[in-house]
């Protein structure tokens, strides 16, 4: 035992040799106004991203090192060594914190040094821990932190702010000029901004490998970001694999085997995304947007007609045909069954009627219903037997922003997304004042890119500046970064999307004055690079490096 | 290997469902629409092709030199590149001792032939790439002048052979003769803004090779970072590189770099760019730039290379000697462009040296006379110098410029024009500046380029020697270079090799160059895609 130990501490000190040499090259004669173009300044707050609610941070500094350092649960948690979530999130940070060094050795025979903190005692205050739940929208993201030596203790109502609050001590935790990790004395209290902080990708325009579904549930946990989108079907491709209707894949998707979501994916994708305290809502997109749907399932699109006659192409689902509810029952009590999160978006969006308009069944249909020309009558039509069938299932929806524009009656609990650029203040007024909750994408489109640090447009956007009451202002449940998948696929959606959607998590979290573009573009810049470290492809803000570079290649 | 795989294809997929998209697959493979010699990129000059397949199997494939052929067995870049090729060419193929295959398969041999042993030479602007390649059944053969066009005519080759949907290979009968349009075909990369690891560097030329690029413009440092380690002034990368252990490149580093990029036939051009954009110079060699002056003191910060000291001159060609033996290419490049002259402005000594010199109050007389110098210094060490458009801006004495690389905006084909006009040759950059991502995703921009379609004689149509993509590093690093730079460099890399006439059409080009995007994903370039879709093999990294 000990000789293993002698080599350990060898090896260490070794490694301390190198460090500082370095260290000194790279600080001795380095003009400092220089230094200031090329290198972020520290911010006060060190490299926290999302910025907490509160925070204090001391000049006093304690050392971490592998070997004594433990996350444990405190004696008085609720949550204990049968709580996998926390335990996996325990293993992961520290993995995180000492790039996955192990423990060389018990940790008895290597003294804590006096300014040492050994422990991070993860307290879950209220007796329902929610270990085994799913996160949700009414979900307790809240914590508080104290780092003090020797323990630090992190104290949060459920595991999803524990979760959080390791993400934020782990962002604590620095090297020395030495390379030795450590920590200042510091106090977090935080909590959300709002409660829905998401990340929409989208599955068929091209299909997104499970690995990279998964490397970006993990990057949007470093971003305190909640809510996975999943656009996982649309005009394009069908991946998502059902069980009742397995054509649908067979024939929609781009491939059949290759390229598809079997259940066994999804279910990884939800209980990694549960792990991380993220929600998982689905989102499939009717009447519109199916093109892909009509392969697999005759008649569930309707026929377009050139002159009198059938043209041979298809447009939105047919509404006017029984057929399509049925469908559409026994479709959504499967994925309401699939999905465990209490929200299912559906859609609604980009309706062209043209292909309805030419079908001689709808335009007879639209005369015996009396709705005239009114073509967004029959959408509402068919939108409202929808939202009938899929509250049968006990799930609520998030619809896109038009079906509220077209007039379309929505039960009171609907939550109309809001995408459109334009007017975009105007049209959260609107819906506010019609008493919906409300997600604001329209300003964080990520799909679209420019030259320069676009990031910063992103962080400026402040959600709640329509003119409104406190109470509509309520209704504002948080936002999406949407990253459309027309030219966006594996090879390059992980740098595309980070740090860009790192900038959409602030504004969703921290306080509204958090506004200092130039503390944030300090923050940012070393948490891109923490990001990188974490095997992250996250790409560059502006000229400038990163200790460690990225090396996946 | 192979044959399991057609066992599993058969039992999973063909057999069992009827598929509407398999069908059209295997309409065009009838058509011949898709595996044909247009599934080439970029395109050959010349070509005929029919509907003549014939099977490959890996194991009966051989590569073999011609008999009249100057290089034989142990040509170093003819050798390496049978090996990079014979797995580029049959993708899935693993070992060749696994499975015994059936015997019937009859042998396939490609047989190379070049007229020239270059084998041990550096690639130049004077190497001819052209090539013949003629593919009948059981055999194949390329014929080059050099080995340089031997290479480009593998890739040809790897190109054309295919993949049905049971995994066997196959290639039809085919004529090519090929050759470039352009002599100079170039990738910037910039190494100074983000570090960029070695290893990016190489999958860089791997690719460049996919697309018959043969210039790597290594713009190697500028302002923010020196990452050149210098054999003759090392205080420059330890004190001018980002971090001077982990952020640099060896003697070794560039020496592999070369080397990979010379078995590829692609040429290394390094740029060491002054008088501006030497900030990270000044860390580690004092006196080299000139002191900013205000209120008639220093400021403490610093401009361009101090242009009226004779030190200057002496570091610079201590500088160029090194850089000139580590780099074997004929060409430099001297850089020259965008030089602030603010801080010579308010530098006396600056200005009593203008006096002295009779410039009056026209610095970029002062500049034309600094650039003059190093193009001297370099021409008596045998290098042609490059330098960007600025230079040829204020130069008066145009006569000592060589090659001049136009990169503004605007109307740059009227800059060629005037460059050309002057008897100088011009490399064309302004239309590839591929780290400017634009609000459109549009690669046809990159494509719709005419180059010469300037008025002017057949003479200076000649003068324009190539063009090059330029991937500057403000926003790029090794997160996301790959994905930015294909497969839209690939677009204007057919517009660098092939007929303009025979590549006019975007909506031609699309099929293929999606095509293509495929193929490079197949080879684990992360090539971004070009619009919605899928590729059989998808990227499976992060």
């Amino acid at each position: 035992m000990s000789s293993i130990n002698m080599t350990a501490s060898l090896k260490f000190a070794a490694l301390l040799l190198v460090f500082s040499a370095c260290r000194g090259f790279q600080y001795n004669d380095v003009d400092i106004d220089e230094e200031a173009e090329l290198v972020a300044q520290p911010s006060k707050y060190g490299s926290l991203w999302p910025l907490p609610q509160k925070v204090q941070i001391s000049e006093v500094s304690f050392k971490l090192t592998s070997i004594t350092f433990k996350i444990v649960d405190a004696k008085a948690s609720s949550a204990g060594p049968s709580c996998g979530l926390l335990q996996d999130a325990y293993r992961r940070y520290y993995e995180y914190m000492f790039g996955g060094a192990k423990r060389q050795g018990p940790s008895k025979s290597r003294r804590a040094g006096p300014s040492e903190v050994t422990e991070l005692q993860v307290w879950i205050t209220s007796p329902d821990a929610e270990c085994d739940g799913y996160p949700g929208l009414t979900s307790d993201e809240s914590y508080e932190l104290s780092v003090d030596q020797p323990y630090a203790v992190l104290k949060a109502p459920k595991v999803w702010g524990a979760l959080h609050g390791l993400e934020t001590f782990s962002q604590l935790v620095y090297e020395d000029e030495y390379g030795a990790k450590s920590i200042n004395s510091t106090t977090v209290s935080d909590f959300p901004r709002f409660a829905h902080r998401g990340i929409l990708l989208d599955s068929s325009r091209h299909f997104l490998p499970i690995k990279v579904i998964l490397a970006n549930l993990e990057t949007m946990a470093m971003n305190k970001f909640n809510v996975f989108h999943w656009h996982i079907v649309d005009d394009p491709s069908f991946p998502y694999l059902s069980r009742t209707f397995p054509q649908l894949s067979q024939q929609g998707a781009y491939h059949p085997y290759t390229h598809v979501y079997t259940p066994a994916d999804v279910k990884m994708v939800i209980e990694f995304a549960r792990l991380r305290g993220i929600r998982v809502i689905p989102e499939f997109d009717t009447p519109g947007h199916t093109q892909s749907w009509g392969k697999g399932q005759a008649d569930l699109l309707t026929p377009c007609y050139s002159g009198s006659t059938p043209s041979g192409t298809f447009g939105p689902v047919n509404p006017i045909l029984n057929t399509t509810y049925d469908f559409m029952k026994q479709f959504f009590k499967e994925i309401s069954a699939v999905f465990p999160d209490a929200y299912v978006h559906l859609g609604g969006d980009e309706v062209d009627f043209t292909c309805w308009k030419s079908n001689p069944d709808i335009q007879r249909f639209m005369e015996q219903h009396g709705f005239e020309q009114d073509y967004s009558k029959l959408e509402s039509f068919y939108i409202q037997r929808l939202l009938d069938i899929v509250t049968a299932t006990k799930k609520g929806y998030v619809i896109w922003q038009e079906v509220f524009d077209n007039g379309v009656k929505l039960k009171s609990d609907t939550v109309v997304h809001v995408w459109i650029g334009s007017e975009t203040n105007e049209e959260m007024r609107k819906v506010t004042a019609a008493g919906y909750t409300t997600i604001l994408s329209a300003p964080w489109y990520l799909d679209y890119i420019s030259y320069a640090q676009d990031w910063q447009k992103y962080y400026k956007v402040e959600p709640l500046n329509f003119d409104g009451t406190e109470e509509q202002k309520k209704l504002v449940i948080g936002g999406e970064a949407c990253l459309w998948g027309e030219y966006v696929d594996a090879t390059n959606l992980t740098p595309r999307l980070w740090p860009r959607a790192s900038a959409v998590a602030e504004r969703l979290w921290s306080a509204k004055d958090v506004t200092d573009i130039s503390d944030a573009y300090n923050r940012l810049s070393m948490h891109r690079c923490r990001m990188v470290e974490r095997g992250i492809p996250a790409e560059p803000l502006f000229s400038s490096y990163c200790p460690r570079e990225y090396k996946g290649f | 290997m192979a044959d399991m795989e057609v066992i599993d294809m058969a039992s999973s997929g063909r057999y069992t469902r009827p598929n509407f998209n398999l069908l059209l697959l295997i309409v065009h493979q009838l058509g011949l629409k898709l595996y044909t010699v247009e599934g080439v990129w970029p395109l050959p000059q010349s070509f005929t092709s029919s509907a003549e397949r014939y099977s490959l199997n890996p194991q009966a494939f051989h590569f073999g030199y011609g008999g009249q052929s100057a290089a034989q067995q142990g040509c170093s870049v003819l050798d390496a590149a049978f090996k990079r090729y014979v797995s580029l060419i049959f993708p899935d193929y693993i070992s060749a001792s696994v499975v015994p295959r059936f015997n019937e398969d009859k042998p396939f041999t490609l047989r190379i032939s070049v007229d020239r042993d270059d084998c041990n030479s550096y690639p130049n602007e004077d190497s001819s790439e052209r090539y013949n390649l003629s593919v009948s059944a059981r055999r194949a053969s390329l014929h080059a002048e050099t080995v340089w066009g031997a290479v480009r005519g593998l890739e040809t080759f790897s190109q054309l052979v295919y993949q049905d949907d049971f995994g066997s290979y196959f290639v039809n009968k085919t004529e090519i003769e090929d050759f470039p349009r352009f002599q100079f075909r170039g990738i910037l990369l910039d190494t100074s803004r983000h570090y960029l690891p070695v290893q990016a560097i190489l999958k860089t030329l791997d690719a460049m090779a996919y697309s018959k690029f043969n210039v790597f413009h290594w713009h190697i440092v500028d302002d923010p970072s020196f990452p050149y380690q210098s054999r003759t002034f090392p205080d420059l990368s330890s004190k001018g590189a980002f971090h001077p252990m982990t952020h640099i490149y060896t003697q070794s580093d560039v020496r592999r770099v070369i080397s990979y990029a010379r078995l590829r036939g692609i040429r290394v051009l390094p740029e060491f760019d002054s008088p501006g954009h030497t900030k990270s110079w000044g860390k580690g060699q004092s006196n080299l730039l000139t002191p900013c002056y205000k209120w008639g003191t220093p400021s403490g910060t610093f401009g361009p290379v101090n242009p009226a000291l004779p030190s200057t001159y002496q570091f610079m060609e201590r500088l160029f000697k090194e850089v000139s033996s580590v780099f074997p290419d004929s060409y430099i490049h001297l850089g020259g462009d965008e030089v602030d002259v603010s801080c010579w402005r308010s530098n006396p000594y600056v200005r009593a040296f203008m006096e002295k010199m009779g410039f009056g109050e026209d610095f970029t007389k002062l500049e034309a006379f600094y650039m003059e110098k190093i193009v001297n210094i370099t021409s008596a060490l045998n290098k042609i110098s490059i330098v960007w458009q600025d230079v040829f801006e204020y130069h008066e004495q145009r006569s000592s410029l060589s090659v001049v690389e136009v990169w503004r905006e605007g109307c740059y084909l009227c800059e060629v024009h005037r460059v050309t006009k002057a008897g100088l040759r011009v490399i064309l950059a302004s239309p590839w500046y591929l780290d400017q991502p634009g609000p459109t995703h549009n690669w046809a921009r990159f494509y719709t380029v005419w180059p010469l379609a300037f008025k002017g004689t057949e003479e200076q149509k000649k003068l324009v020697i190539g063009g090059e993509v330029c991937m500057w590093g403000e926003y790029v690093d090794a997160t996301n270079l790959t994905p930015r730079l294909w497969p839209k460099a690939s677009a204007a890399a057919e517009r660098l090799w092939s007929d303009e006439k025979q590549t006019a059409s975007v909506d031609e080009a699309f099929p293929r160059l999606q095509d293509f995007r495929c193929k490079l994903l197949r080879r684990g370039i992360q090539a971004e895609p070009l619009y919605v879709g899928h590729c059989r093999h998808e990227y499976q990294g992060v």
